[in-house]
C-alpha cells in the first residue's frame, strides 16, 4: 500500500464503516486489511437490491460504486468490458447505438422496491443471476458472462474468462461467480456477451384461464421451431385486496383485454418473417379456435418491459416468491396455487413469480415443499413485515450446501465477503 | 512420442498393486480389472497420441455405487486416479499414470431417460455425442453441441472438456446445454448437480464443473437440453482474394446483426490441400474461403443469406455459391470436413492447434502465422471456425527427424501466445490437458492460477483424481507439444476432425 493510499485507508477507518474505493487496487488493498483483522464486509453496489438474501451485520460496508464506466466495447466482437458498477441503463444506452443489446434482459427490480426504475449495476445482476423472459432461448446472466476481474477473500485480485466466446482455458469461474451474491469474490471489471436487436416484436396473446389449455400451448410453443422469445401466463389476480392488485392498471394496451386470464408469445425478427412465423403459429397451436389479439411493435415492447420489471408487484408489501421448475411440472403447481395467490409464469413454463401474504408464513413453507418435490427451486426475493427469520430464503440440499462450503472456504478461507447473504452457513 | 513431465510416482502404490487390484476386484468385479500388458495397453494413450504412458491398471465399474466404492477406496489408500470416457481428447487429459488406476466409463452407454416434455435426455457418460441426436431426431429434435468426433466423444467427456463444435456462436458449447450432472468427488460423495430445471439453486457448481477436465470429480450421468430443430439451413461459400479481405467480411457480418450458426474459414493451403483429397470443387483462385451457414424459418434465412452475399461483394469477394438444397450445402462442407486427413495426406506428421482469436485480428493473425511458417521452414494449413474466433493452425513436419519435432514443438507455443497476445485464449475447445499445461502462465497470473489450485484442493484435498493436468507443474512456461499425428496414425484417425 503506497503512503496515499494508506492516508486514505485510515481516514475510512476513523470516519465511518463505509469505504469507498476509487480503483480496484485500492479495493484489493482494503480486502487484505480486513482479512488480517478478521472484519466482515458487506459489499455493495447501487443498492437498488439489498432487499434480496439475508440481511447482514457486518462491522464493515465496502462500496464499489466508484467502479463505473465502460472499459471497452467492441461491437463487431460482440462484447462489452465494463467497470463492476456500472449502470445498467449506461450500458443499454451504449448499445442501442449499435443496435445491440444484452440479450438476457436485465431484470429492473426498482418497480417492486418503490415503484421506480432502477436497474442497478452491471455487478448487481451478475451477482443475482435473475434472467428476464428471453432466458429459456437465449440462456442466463451466467451464458453471457465472458470473464470477469475481482478480488478474492484474501485480497488477491483474480481474474478468469477473456473476451471471446470459446475458452476452455481453465475453471470456469465466471459461472461460479455469477449468481453467488458477492460470497465469492469483490467483482471490480465485467466483459458480457451482446447480441444483436432484432428488427421488430410482435406478441400474441391468447385468452384462456383452462390451466391444461395453457399448459399445452407452452408445451407446444418449447416444441416449436418458430422461435418464441418470451412466453408468460397472467392468470386472475385473486379476489382479496391484500394482494397487490394491480394488473388492469399495469397492463393497460389499447389491444389486450387485461381483465382476462391471458398467455402471451413474443416473437422478434424481421417484419416479413414475423409475419410468416405468426401465421404458421397460428397453425400449429390451432389458435383459430381461440380468442386471440395481437400487439404491434411499440406495445409489445413496453408489454415485454413491463413483464421483465415484474411490475406486477410493483411497491409490494407482502413475501414475492421466485420458482423455477421443469416446465411440464407447471400445471402440478398451478393446481396448488388456484386462484388463492397472486402469481404469474414466465419462461414458457418454467419460472413462477408469486406473492404470498404477509403473516402467511406456512404457506410460504408449503410452497417451498412443493417447489423442491417438482423438482425445482425456491428463492424468497422480498419478505414482508412478518417473515418468520428461520425460513430460508434460499432452497438447497445437504450435499450442494456441503460443496458450497468447501467452495467459498477456497474462495473466502475466514468467511468475510456477505457471509451468510445466500445460506447462514457460507 | 514426446515427453512431459509426470506427477512423482507414489511408489508404495506401485508396492501394493497386487493388494490393490484384489481389492478393485472386490469393489467391482473380477473382469472388471485390466490389469495385463496386453489389456492395458489400449488405454495408454487418448486422442494426443505423442504422449503414452500405461496405467497401473484398468477399472470399467459398472454403476454409480461401484464407482463411488472405488474413490472411497483410492482415497483411504491415497491411490491417484484417471477417468477417462471414450478417449477422443486432443489435449491428453486423459492420460494415465504409471501409479494410478485408470477409471474407464464405456459401461456407462445408456440413455437413461428420453424426456421430450422437458425437452431433455438423461444419459449415462459413455454415451456418444450424436446418440443422443439419434435417439430424439424422431420427433424433429437435437442435442445441439456438435464437436467434430461426435460420432465417437463421450457425452462424460463432452462435459469434461465443455467441448463447442462449428455451431458454438449462435448454440454455445456444452456449458450452455447441459442441465444436470451427477458426479462423485475423490472421496466418494455422490453429488447431484442442477436437474430438469433452467439454471440451479446456489453456487452454479454445472458451470464449474463443465470444462474442469476430470480434476474435481467422476461424472456418472449427464441431463442434456434438447432443441427442436431449425426449419431451414442454407450456406453460402465464398472466395476472398485476400486474408483481409475475409476478416473484413466476417465482422462486417457479425456488426450488420447476423449471428451465423456457423462460419468457417480455410486459407489457400488448406483449400488446395482439402480439395485435392477430397474433390470438394472448391475454387483454387482465391486466398481465403469463408463457409457461412445460416439457420432459421425459410424466410429469415433467405433474407439474411441474400445480405451476406451483398457483405461478401463489397468485400471484393471473387466467388459466392450460395447451397440451393441440402445436397449442394452439404457438398460445401466435405473439404472442410476433410481437413485433417488431408494434412495427414500431405506430410508424414501434423500438429493440430487449437487457440482463439477476436474474430477481427483473424487477418494479422493468419500473416503471423504464415511468417513463423518461414522463420521454422515448416509448412502451415489454416481451419478457423470465425463465428466464434475459434482457430486451428494444422503444421505439418517429419517426426523422424528429431529437430523437426521440436521446431514444430516451439512454433504451436509460439502461435498460442500469439493468441493470447491478441486478446484471445490458449485453448477454445480441445482443453489444457497435459499438452498447454505449462503455457497457463501466458494467460493467468499466480494469483488466477492459486485460486484455481484452491477449489481444486478444496474438492480434491489429497490431488488425487487426474494430478499433472491442467495446471503447470514444471513451474514454468515450457513449450510443450500439441495434437501429433504421425502417418495417420492418430487415435480414431477415421473421426472427421474440424
Amino acid at each position: 500500500m503506497s503512503t496515499e493510499e494508506k492516508k486514505n485507508f485510515q481516514t475510512f477507518q476513523d470516519s465511518n464503516n463505509v469505504y469507498k474505493p476509487l480503483d480496484e487496487r485500492e479495493a484489493s488493498n482494503f480486502i487484505k486489511e480486513v482479512y488480517n483483522k478478521n472484519l466482515p464486509i458487506e459489499i455493495i453496489g447501487t443498492n437498488s437490491k439489498n432487499f434480496i438474501g439475508n440481511k447482514l451485520q457486518c462491522a464493515k460496508v465496502l462500496d464499489l460504486s466508484n467502479l463505473s464506466g465502460i472499459v471497452e466495447y467492441l461491437p463487431e466482437e460482440l462484447y462489452i468490458k465494463v467497470k463492476a458498477c456500472t449502470p445498467i441503463n449506461l450500458i443499454e444506452k451504449t448499445l442501442e447505438k449499435n443496435n445491440q443489446q444484452l440479450a438476457f434482459e436485465p431484470i429492473d427490480f426498482g418497480y417492486i422496491k418503490n415503484f421506480k426504475s432502477n436497474k442497478g449495476t452491471a455487478a448487481g445482476q451478475l451477482s443475482c443471476n435473475f434472467s428476464g423472459s428471453r432466458r429459456f432461448k437465449v440462456g442466463s446472466i451466467r451464458d453471457h458472462v465472458l470473464g470477469f476481474r475481482g478480488i478474492n477473500g484474501k485480497g488477491d485480485i483474480i481474474k478468469s474468462g477473456g473476451t471471446v466466446v470459446k475458452n476452455v482455458t481453465g475453471y470456469d469461474l465466471s459461472k461460479l461467480v455469477t449468481g453467488s451474491f458477492g460470497t465469492l469474490v469483490a467483482l471490480t471489471e465485467i466483459t458480457f456477451k451482446v447480441l444483436p436487436v432484432k428488427d421488430s416484436i410482435n406478441t400474441i396473446a391468447i385468452y384462456s384461464e383452462d390451466n391444461k389449455i395453457v399448459t399445452k400451448l407452452f408445451d407446444q410453443l418449447l416444441s416449436s421451431s418458430n422461435e418464441i422469445s418470451g412466453s408468460v401466463y397472467i392468470p386472475n389476480e385473486p379476489k382479496n385486496n391484500n394482494y397487490t392488485i394491480n394488473r388492469e392498471k399495469i397492463l393497460k394496451f389499447n389491444d389486450l383485454k387485461s381483465e382476462e386470464p391471458f398467455l402471451a408469445l413474443r416473437i422478434e425478427g424481421s417484419k416479413k418473417s414475423i409475419e410468416e412465423r405468426s401465421k404458421e403459429i397460428f397453425k400449429e397451436l390451432e389458435l383459430q379456435k381461440m380468442k386471440t389479439s395481437i400487439l404491434d411493435f411499440y406495445q409489445s415492447k413496453l408489454f415485454w418491459e413491463k413483464i421483465n420489471n415484474i411490475e406486477l408487484f410493483s411497491g409490494i408489501k407482502n413475501n414475492l416468491l421466485r420458482a423455477v421448475i421443469p416446465p411440464a411440472k407447471s400445471l402440478d403447481l398451478m393446481k396448488h396455487l388456484k386462484n388463492n395467490f397472486k402469481y404469474y409464469i414466465d419462461w414458457c413454463g418454467s419460472l413462477f413469480w408469486l406473492e404470498v401474504l404477509d403473516n402467511e408464513n406456512e404457506k410460504i413453507e408449503e410452497i417451498k415443499s412443493i417447489v423442491v418435490k417438482l423438482g425445482g427451486y425456491l428463492t424468497i426475493i422480498k419478505n414482508s413485515e412478518n417473515f418468520t427469520s428461520d425460513i430460508d430464503l434460499f432452497t438447497i440440499n445437504d450435499t450442494r450446501l456441503l460443496l458450497s462450503k468447501k467452495i467459498k472456504e477456497s474462495f473466502d478461507p475466514k468467511n468475510l465477503l456477505n457471509p451468510g447473504k445466500m445460506y447462514r452457513e457460507v | 512420442m514426446s515427453n512431459i513431465a509426470l506427477p512423482a510416482i507414489d511408489q508404495s502404490t506401485i508396492n501394493k498393486k497386487e493388494y490393490i487390484f484384489k481389492k478393485l476386484k472386490k469393489l467391482t468385479s473380477s473382469e472388471n480389472v485390466l490389469s495385463h500388458e496386453a489389456e492395458i495397453k489400449p488405454y495408454e494413450t487418448d486422442a494426443l497420441s505423442a504422449y503414452k504412458q500405461k496405467p497401473l491398471c484398468v477399472v470399467l465399474p459398472e454403476n454409480t455405487e461401484e464407482i463411488s466404492n472405488i474413490l472411497k477406496f483410492c482415497y483411504k489408500e491415497n491411490i491417484k486416479v484417471v477417468p477417462r470416457g471414450a478417449g477422443t481428447g486432443l489435449s491428453g487429459g486423459s492420460l494415465p499414470l504409471q501409479d494410478a488406476v485408470l477409471i474407464s466409463l464405456t459401461k456407462f452407454n445408456k440413455i437413461l431417460e428420453i424426456d421430450f416434455e422437458n425437452k431433455c435426455v438423461i444419459a449415462q457418460p459413455g454415451v456418444t455425442n450424436l446418440s443422443i441426436t439419434h435417439a430424439v431426431q424422431h420427433k424433429g429434435f437435437y442435442y445441439a453441441p456438435d464437436p467434430s468426433s461426435q460420432l465417437a466423444c463421450s457425452i462424460g467427456g463432452n462435459v469434461a472438456e465443455n467441448s463447442g463444435g462449428v455451431h458454438s456462436l449462435k448454440y454455445g458449447t456444452t456449458t450452455n446445454n447441459i442441465l444436470g450432472v451427477e458426479i462423485i468427488l475423490m472421496d466418494g460423495t455422490i453429488c447431484r448437480l442442477g436437474g430438469k430445471t433452467l439454471d440451479q439453486e446456489g453456487y452454479d457448481m454445472l458451470g464449474l464443473i463443465c470444462g474442469s477436465e476430470g480434476l474435481l470429480g467422476v461424472i456418472t450421468e449427464v441431463t442434456v437440453k434438447i432443441l427442436k430443430k431449425p426449419q431451414t439451413v442454407r450456406a453460402a461459400l465464398i472466395g476472398f482474394p485476400s486474408h483481409e479481405d475475409g476478416g473484413n467480411c466476417v465482422s462486417e457480418i457479425i456488426a450488420n446483426g447476423i449471428v451465423p450458426a456457423g462460419m468457417e474459414i480455410m486459407d489457400k493451403a488448406l483449400i488446395i490441400a482439402t480439395d485435392n483429397f477430397s474433390k470438394a470443387g472448391y475454387p483454387r483462385n482465391v486466398e481465403l474461403l469463408l463457409i457461412v451457414e445460416l439457420d432459421g424459418t425459410a424466410s429469415e434465412v433467405d433474407e439474411l443469406i441474400n445480405k451476406v452475399s451483398e457483405i461478401s461483394k463489397k468485400n471484393n469477394s471473387l466467388n459466392i455459391k450460395i447451397s440451393k438444397n441440402e445436397a449442394e450445402r452439404l457438398s460445401f462442407w466435405i473439404g472442410r470436413k476433410a481437413a485433417f486427413p488431408a494434412c495427414g495426406a500431405m506430410a508424414p506428421d501434423y500438429y493440430c492447434m487449437d487457440g482463439s482469436i477476436p474474430r477481427g485480428k483473424l487477418a494479422e493473425a493468419l500473416k503471423e502465422i504464415n511468417e513463423l511458417s518461414k522463420k521454422y521452414n515448416l509448412p502451415v494449413a489454416n481451419c478457423f471456425h470465425a463465428g466464434d474466433g475459434n482457430l486451428h493452425p494444422l503444421i505439418m513436419f517429419d517426426g523422424n527427424k528429431k529437430e523437426e519435432l521440436k521446431k514444430t514443438e516451439e512454433f504451436g507455443a509460439e502461435i498460442l501466445k500469439m493468441c493470447v497476445r491478441f486478446g484471445g485464449a490458449l485453448t477454445g475447445e480441445h482443453g489444457v490437458g497435459i499438452e498447454k499445461r505449462e503455457l497457463m502462465c501466458e494467460m493467468f497470473n499466480d494469483n488466477d492460477i492459486q485460486q484455481q489450485l484452491s477449489i481444486k484442493k478444496s474438492l480434491d484435498s489429497k490431488n488425487l483424481l487426474n494430478p499433472g493436468k491442467v495446471y503447470p507443474i514444471l513451474r514454468k512456461c515450457a513449450e510443450e507439444g500439441r495434437v501429433h499425428v504421425h502417418r495417420g496414425e492418430e487415435k480414431f484417425p477415421d473421426i472427421p476432425r474440424f
